[in-house]
């Protein structure tokens, strides 16, 4: 077996994190997405590049401002340990939350591109059909921003199975806590063992080629709206 | 009001103003008329909802759905009205079925008062049920669409150029569709075009927009033949009248058309025996019609007419008058030439004899 326990630990840590911070993408950026397809708003220039922000920062600079403001010191380190959830630095609570702002530009903006490509159309459309603004929400804008959705899971998964800066920075390097799978070939390279880090980088490189290969060849003939 | 359509709305945009004060009939077809950018797609867009204007009053049939005097603004998806627009904008992840039931599931049951059969029947799509919007002709599409606003039992339905999108075939295809809504619905229909050909055809009731303000509104017959109006200008212009069918002759086969009005005049027009007692829309444009100071006979002429002269203008061009004449109590138009108003000593008052060169059966 060319992977050894902490490998597996580390696959297994790495997908636990990417599918919860997916999870938890898609319900928090959801509403974002929609409200910067729709708004005309001032705010909508500011928070779009916000949100765009983890995009063209170092994750080192993301990592860093995190760890200040989750640490024992920071103000949502304060938060957190007045709600009784103690320090989250160094644990996988902090490694989700970082992954959660770190990847958020990667589901926001298919969704967001893909509610504006819906228009307005469709939904003056149901609402002379009598559906009130949720029912038109589920039952037309989540079915016709479908494929946006699709988009957006794997692209929010992917790029938080990639992260290294920011983990390194807020979780360090605990097994089967922090240690992520691209953290462990961090490791594995430090110490020499080639191999190993053969192995791990060999299954990323094919993880992440299947992934985009995905992405590509699912663009093709999706049906738009007639 | 009841039994009718009140629509008072102010709207201003960057570059266009809508000022408009309408008083519709409760039943019928009211057609909004003007050209791209006179305001017709703002008031029917005001009335579902669609848009809110800066001050507004809609009343349909004693119901009010906007007083912005007592801010009161029901939202659009609380309207019972039916819209079609002028794409026939179905959605493309649903079924033909799942589009037409789409409305209907969300009203309730003891309001639908029509069932998905009937909608089928009416508009001949019970063929394409299982069939995804992708797949249908423009015309299928826009009868789908059309349908799919009937099934949600509106108490006012609001289409926007449902034919501007369509080739002449498919425009072909759908209008005597239209024409069946109109006999056998009750529901009043506000009917936004810029064809005047459509309007002549389909509406009762005719609203002139021009710049965001209505310039006329009143019966068609009556507002196609006003003189003041652009309307009477164009090549197209003429008259529409609703006529009685009061007899055949097999032997030629010509219909005879009672005008409305007790001393109205018979119409003779080319057309196969028809139910007696039925009622056909038939339009005489200005431009077939020439004026003669007797009842010349000896001619191929089928329809004479004894006219009285209302009034005369200069139309738009300076070789040309058009003139408005009293036809047993109905308007016709006469476009002929200055020197033949000279020759004939026109003036207001006079008798005369129209001569009909052709009338066009409207559907």
């Amino acid at each position: 077996m060319p992977l050894d326990a902490s490998d597996l630990g580390a696959i297994w840590l790495t997908v636990k994190l990417a599918s919860l911070t997916t999870l938890i993408l898609l319900v928090l950026g959801t509403p974002i997405a929609w409200w910067l397809a729709r708004t005309r708003s001032w705010l909508r220039g500011p928070v779009g590049a916000v949100v765009a922000l983890p995009l063209v920062l170092p994750p080192t600079v993301i990592g860093f401002y995190l760890l200040i403001a989750l640490g024992p010191h920071g103000w949502l380190g304060q938060a957190t340990q007045a709600l009784g959830l103690g320090s989250v630095v160094f644990s996988f609570t902090g490694l989700v939350i970082g992954s959660v702002i770190y990847s958020m530009p990667f589901v926001v903006q298919p969704l967001q591109n893909a509610f504006g490509a819906i228009g307005q159309r469709p939904l003056e459309v149901a609402a002379t059909l009598r559906a009130s603004p949720w029912d038109t929400f589920v039952h037309v804008v989540l079915p016709l921003a479908r494929p946006g959705f699709v988009t957006a899971s794997i692209l929010g998964f992917a790029h938080t199975v990639g992260e290294f800066g920011v983990v390194l920075m807020i979780g360090g390097n605990i097994p089967d806590k922090t240690r992520v799978v691209s953290v462990q070939i961090f490791d594995h390279v430090e110490a020499m063992e080639y191999s190993q880090a053969h192995w791990l980088a060999g299954a990323m490189l094919v993880f992440s080629f299947l992934v985009l290969l995905l992405l590509y060849a699912g663009r093709r003939g999706k049906a738009g709206w007639s | 009001m009841t039994g009718s359509i009140v629509a008072r709305l102010e709207l201003a945009r960057d570059d266009f103003t809508l000022d408009v004060d309408l008083l519709l009939p409760g039943r019928g077809i009211s057609a909004l008329f003007g050209h791209s950018g006179s305001g017709k797609t703002s008031c029917l867009r005001c009335l579902a909802g669609l848009e809110r204007a800066a001050s507004a009053y809609i009343e349909i049939n004693g119901e009010v759905w906007e007083d912005s005097a007592s801010g009161y603004f029901q939202a659009p998806h609380l309207r019972p009205v039916g819209y079609v627009f002028q794409e026939a904008s179905l959605f493309p992840h649903l079924s033909v079925r799942s589009n037409l039931e789409f409305g209907w599931r969300r009203i309730a049951p003891g309001e639908r008062k029509v069932s998905l059969d009937q909608a089928c029947q009416l508009l001949g799509i019970g063929h394409l049920l299982a069939r995804r919007p992708a797949t249908l002709s423009g015309g299928e599409a826009q009868r789908v669409g059309i349908a799919r606003a009937l099934l949600s039992s509106p108490r006012l339905l609001l289409m926007d150029e449902p034919l501007a999108a369509l080739d002449g075939p498919r425009k072909r295809e759908i209008l005597p569709y239209l024409e069946r809504l109109h006999d056998e619905l009750e529901i009043p229909l506000v009917y936004v075009s810029h064809a005047q050909d459509e309007v002549a055809r389909l509406a009762d009731h005719l609203v002139l927009l021009e710049q965001g303000q209505a310039v006329a509104s009143g019966p068609i017959g009556e507002t196609l033949a006003r003189l003041d109006l652009s309307l009477a200008q164009g090549e197209d212009a003429g008259v529409v009248f609703e006529g009685l069918v009061v007899g055949h002759d097999p032997h030629y086969d010509l219909l005879d058309l009672r005008l409305p009005g007790s001393s109205a005049p018979l119409l003779r027009i080319a057309h196969p025996a028809h139910v007696m007692g039925s009622t056909l829309r038939v339009k005489v444009q200005a431009r077939d019609v020439s004026l003669a100071l007797a009842a010349d006979s000896a001619s191929s002429i089928l329809n004479r007419l004894p006219v009285r002269v209302r009034e005369s203008r200069p139309a738009d061009n300076p070789a040309h008058v058009l003139v408005s004449l009293d036809a047993g109590g109905n308007a016709l138009l006469a476009r002929i030439t200055r020197y033949s108003a000279d020759q004939l000593g026109l003036h207001p008052g006079q008798a005369l004899f129209a001569q009909i060169k052709s009338v066009a059966l409207l559907g």
